[in-house]
């Protein structure tokens, strides 16, 4: 009441035509833009950036999702098969085979660049095994001639992908400039064509000396697994144990405790839950080395507390006027919650679940540790419950494990990799999106 | 407000339905409560009035114990029932509720259907044996919370897109549903227009024939209308308690007085 006095209109202070802006409202609107442009700075920056991370991933991983091939028709007989099962270098005897049958089917047609079986053999990547997993599964075809496609190596991939040019090539027991030559020729005579890479999607892991039969195929099957066990185990644990907290547990020093535990513990780094799962789950727990079950244990640790936490802002989000009517109709307080509460909470839920699912899907230090390394996928698990326990990697693994080869055809596939690991994020924050869009419900 | 009214307003009956005995209840270290004796009569309708924070509303969820939801909400004294002690050990809160049922201060329909809405208690009690006689009550209860005629061909649609006085109507005929011997009521009309206050009011006198409905409400006009009997709680006492129209026009203690002309509050 005392300014009412000091604010008389004799005073002045608003006597001014309120056509003229006075300087304190000049400040104002000045400080009102600037905030307004820093804002529009900061956006810009993050668009910037994520434009540069896009652009770089996909022009980086793109050419993982093409292969170059050899693709010639090839014929082993049951003899030639006993053979070379019979000598201490299978894979290497089963590749000569190749070679000789590409040095004659290559003479056959008269291609006029020298050549001889080394340099076939530097132009090929690791065929041997290829073709004698393909007998072993199909002892049917022998002696029938077969169309091969097989990986070119990883150098004349790059050649092909504009990695390797003439210009830089520098010879070496892995490829001299002379079988450029020849890679051209058989460009030409349509032996070596390049094609989509489905290998890479469906096929496993190979060794460090082979990158164009490294495939991804198992790892997201590894992926699978895990999220499977996660999601098992993380979500009614996960909502039973919110649910308590939120509508049951009295409100007292320890529950508080454990709320404030669950918080820290959403903020652990997560190498610390690794070596956690590598002491419980695989020392003393004994249960399987490299298994995605371990993994999604040690992973469902890790998305307890974002799914803890996101239910329970989800249960805080429904009115109590809610559980004051279930309440007031005499339902007991399970009832309330299991009919009413939870029901209206089921969107933030869920979305929560697959957010914290989605972080889970692309952790990768834990899984270094219990040894779900890249390198362990190098197969399909046989059977359903096999995929559990057979030792196995995870997308972020298998990335990082192909990063850190020598090979630069490696060194593709990784962001290869990362492109269909972002594919799966997507999807899954997608499929969060509609869910919350779905099942919202306002009151 | 003359004597007239007093006249009118003689009660039915002089059973008493609850009876409250140096009720005190406890916020934490705050005295909400301070030795509170009422009785409530059966078929009547008890306004319970005061300033804003005089415990009226605190009162009101003792008598169902909705209080219990609240940790640090302590209750002493004894509240009975037909005689018999609520706050008892032996008391299950959640039969005690389905006797006496509540309508709160803002509607909260369900985001169900509106046959939902209804037909939740009555299925949660096992009321009904099937689904006819589910359809029966619903029907029954949407009646006496006077707002079949409007949704009975909409039973289907969601509770929550009637208006504001429709669904205070229907949480009326939800609560109902259950059969319940004393309503609360914590004023059911403070978010509705004077017309759909109308509505409810009428309701509520209709509902005197059946039910004990205890009321609170910030309205005197609303507790002058409505009720036959008037309690006055100021800072958690309750100062006067009797026949509304006594104390309207003839209240005993000068604190009545100075918040009824409007002094206090």
């Amino acid at each position: 009441m005392t300014d009412a006095s000091m604010q008389s209109p004799e005073t002045g202070r608003h006597a001014a035509s309120l056509t003229a802006t006075d300087a304190r409202t000049i400040k104002r609107a000045k400080a009102e833009k600037r905030f307004r442009t820093y804002g529009i700075v900061a956006i810009a920056t993050g668009l910037f950036f994520l434009v540069v991370l896009f652009a770089s991933i996909l022009s980086q991983g793109i050419p993982a999702f093409q292969r170059t091939v050899v693709s010639v028709d090839f014929t082993l007989t049951e003899q030639q098969r006993e053979e070379a099962e019979s000598t201490l270098f299978k894979t290497k005897a089963y590749s000569d085979l190749f070679i000789a049958a590409l040095n004659k089917e290559l003479t056959e047609r008269g291609v006029e660049v020298d050549f001889d079986d080394a340099a076939i053999e530097r132009l090929l990547g690791k065929v041997g095994g290829t073709i004698r997993t393909f007998y072993a599964e199909n002892p049917d075809q022998l002696g029938q001639p077969i169309e091969f496609d097989l990986a070119a190596s990883s150098r004349v991939d790059g050649y092909f992908k504009g990695r390797v040019s003439r210009d830089t090539l520098q010879d070496s027991r892995f490829l001299q400039l002379s079988d450029l030559d020849l890679v051209d020729a058989l460009k030409e005579a349509g032996i070596i064509k390049q094609g989509f890479n489905w290998p890479f999607i469906t096929g496993a892991d190979s060794g460090v000396d082979n990158p164009g039969g490294a495939g991804i195929g198992a790892s997201v099957v590894g992926s699978f697994f895990m999220m499977m066990v996660v999601l098992v185990l993380s979500l009614p644990i996960g909502v039973a144990a919110s649910i308590y907290l939120e509508e049951f547990a009295p409100q007292n020093k320890f529950t508080d405790l454990i709320e404030v535990n669950i918080s820290n513990l959403a903020a652990v780094p997560s190498i610390v839950f690794g070596i956690l799962g590598l002491a419980v789950f695989i020392q003393f727990m004994h249960l399987p080395q490299s298994a995605p079950l371990v993994g999604g244990l040690v992973l469902t640790l890790m998305t307890l507390p974002t799914i803890i936490i996101s239910t329970r802002a989800s249960l805080k989000a429904v009115p109590p006027s809610i559980r004051d009517a279930a309440l007031g109709v005499g339902a007991s307080k399970m009832q309330a919650v299991f009919h009413h509460v939870l029901p209206l909470a089921a969107p933030g839920i869920l979305t929560g679940t697959i957010i914290g699912l989605a972080q889970a899907l692309g952790e990768t230090a834990p899984l270094l540790l219990i040894g779900m390394v890249g390198f362990v996928a190098r197969g399909y698990p046989d059977g359903f419950l096999a995929g559990f326990t057979e030792p196995n990697s995870a997308m972020p693994a298998q990335i990082y494990t192909w990063a850190a080869r020598a090979d630069v055809g490696f060194y593709e596939k990784a962001w290869g990799g990362i492109i269909i690991l972002l594919m799966f994020l997507l999807t899954m924050n997608i499929i969060a999106i509609i869910l919350r869009r779905r099942f919202e419900r306002r009151w | 407000m003359n004597d007239m009214t007093r006249v009118e307003r003689a009660v039915d009956s002089q059973d008493i339905k609850i009876n409250a005995k140096n009720v005190q209840v406890f916020y934490g270290e705050t005295h909400a409560i301070k030795d509170v004796n009422v009785d409530i009569e059966d078929k009547t309708v008890t306004a319970f009035i005061g300033p804003s924070g005089c415990g009226k509303s605190t009162f009101l969820r003792c008598l169902n114990r909705m209080n219990d939801t609240i940790d640090i909400c302590k209750v002493k004294g004894d509240i009975l029932l037909d005689g018999e002690d609520i706050y008892d050990k032996r008391v299950d809160p959640v039969q005690l509720r389905a006797k006496v049922g509540m309508v709160f201060q803002k509607p909260n329909p369900f985001p169900k259907s509106i046959y939902d809405n209804v037909a939740y208690g009555p299925r949660i009690h096992g009321l009904a044996k099937n689904k006819a006689e589910l359809d029966e009550i619903v029907e029954k209860s949407l009646r006496r919370g006077a707002i079949w005629d409007e949704v009975k061909d909409r039973l289907d649609a969601p509770g929550t897109g009637l208006s504001g006085g429709q669904q205070q109507r229907l949480c009326i005929a939800r609560a109902v549903a259950t059969e319940p011997e004393v309503l609360l009521m914590d004023e059911p009309c403070s978010a509705l227009d004077p017309i759909a206050t109308a509505q409810v009011e009428e309701l509520i006198d209709e509902l005197r024939a059946r039910y004990s409905v205890v009321i609170v409400t910030h309205s005197m006009q609303q507790a002058a209308r409505v009720s036959q009997k008037t309690a006055f709680f100021h800072l958690g006492n309750l100062v006067e308690f009797g026949e509304t129209g006594q104390i309207f026009t003839n209240p005993e203690d000068p604190r009545t007085e100075s918040y009824i002309t409007g002094r206090i509050g």
